[in-house]
């Protein structure tokens, strides 16, 4: 059973002030298991205190939206929000999850299947 | 870097974090299943990583149809997501994302459910009835499953053919025993659940 996790302090700043009020991404390409990639060469100076964790975060290598959310302690959607942002402003770049025009389905489940399978 | 924070905090709780460099590929897997029947339990066997959670604060879009009773007056509630990681290869990593079935209009169900390959279903003999809504969910939105009892220690045991008729499974959807507490097992489920997906995309033509 899932154990009540201790919170870490959730803080004062509420989740539309992290977004500045908007609850939509400036653009709809992240999935939960989008790859998101740094680009060490921007500067981070002028970043809101959660742009500044998300880019110390993606800088140490990539992570999965769903991952980022996870370590930063943040909703998705926000998450969502300020990633769109940093692709925006240059400072990531995403790989999008499964690029079935390249891959389909049935090898991508071959591979999943062998992988597994080398596990046991 | 200097003056890490969260990259900090990530590096000294484990040194694995970060994706190889080599990954182009993420597929995504579902582990869903009623309350306390051992998904985050089973996500944590199989994941490289310590399992991550997030949380998203769910309004009164979905508040009506989920089970506040006793809860007079609550228009929010938090809804919550666990998931982990497996690297399959130097290409490819695999997601589990672990989540109870009455999360069904939320934006965080949404997104679990959008591209993923398919689902496992974990059961509880104790309580089989309580996996129909989570079942009719994955039927509703076209994911294809498999179902794994997951076994515990005091719970009766049934044959088979009886789990079937009570879960009213079709013909071709897998069941298999797992504990969802050891890796292997819990691995052979996800192979059983692979395979079948596998299968299906065989005769399906795409």
């Amino acid at each position: 059973m899932t154990p009540a996790v201790p919170r870490r302090d959730k803080g004062l700043v509420r989740p539309y002030v992290v977004t500045e009020g908007r609850s939509h991404p400036t653009r709809n390409t992240f999935d939960l298991v989008t790859l998101v990639m740094a680009h060490g060469d921007r500067p981070l100076d002028g970043l809101s205190p959660e742009k500044y964790r998300l880019m110390e975060l993606c800088l140490g290598g990539a992570l999965s939206v769903a991952e980022i959310a996870g370590y930063l302690q943040l909703p998705v959607s926000v998450t969502k929000v300020l990633l769109s942002d940093l692709v925006d402003s240059g400072h990531l770049s995403t790989r999008a999850p499964i690029p079935s025009a390249q891959l389909p389905e049935a090898q991508i489940l071959q591979e999943v299947l062998d992988g597994l399978r080398a596990r046991l | 870097m200097d003056s890490a924070l969260a990259s900090d905090r990530v590096h000294t709780t484990h040194s694995g974090v970060y994706l190889r460099g080599t990954v182009r590929t993420a597929a995504k897997l579902l582990v869903v299943g009623h309350f306390g029947v051992g998904k985050t339990t089973f996500v944590g066997a199989l994941s490289e990583i310590r399992p991550l959670r997030t949380e998203e604060t769910m309004t009164q879009a979905g508040a009506h149809v989920d089970d506040l009773a006793g809860l007079d007056g609550k228009t929010t509630t938090t809804v919550a997501m666990d998931f982990g990681r497996l690297t399959l290869s130097d290409s490819l990593v695999l997601y589990l994302f672990g989540a109870p079935g009455q999360q069904r209009f939320t934006r965080l169900w949404l997104d679990m459910t959008q591209g993923a390959l398919g689902a496992l279903v974990l059961a509880d003999t104790r309580r089989l009835d309580h996996s129909f809504e989570v079942m009719e969910l994955l039927e509703d939105h076209g994911l294809p499953y498999a179902v794994a009892v997951n076994h515990f220690d005091d719970a009766p045991v049934f044959p088979e053919e009886e789990i079937r008729e009570a879960l009213d499974l079709l013909p071709d959807t897998p069941l298999v025993t797992c504990d969802a507490r050891d890796r292997i097992s819990a691995t052979r489920a996800l192979i059983t659940l692979v395979d079948h997906l596998h299968a299906r995309t065989a005769q399906e033509p795409v």
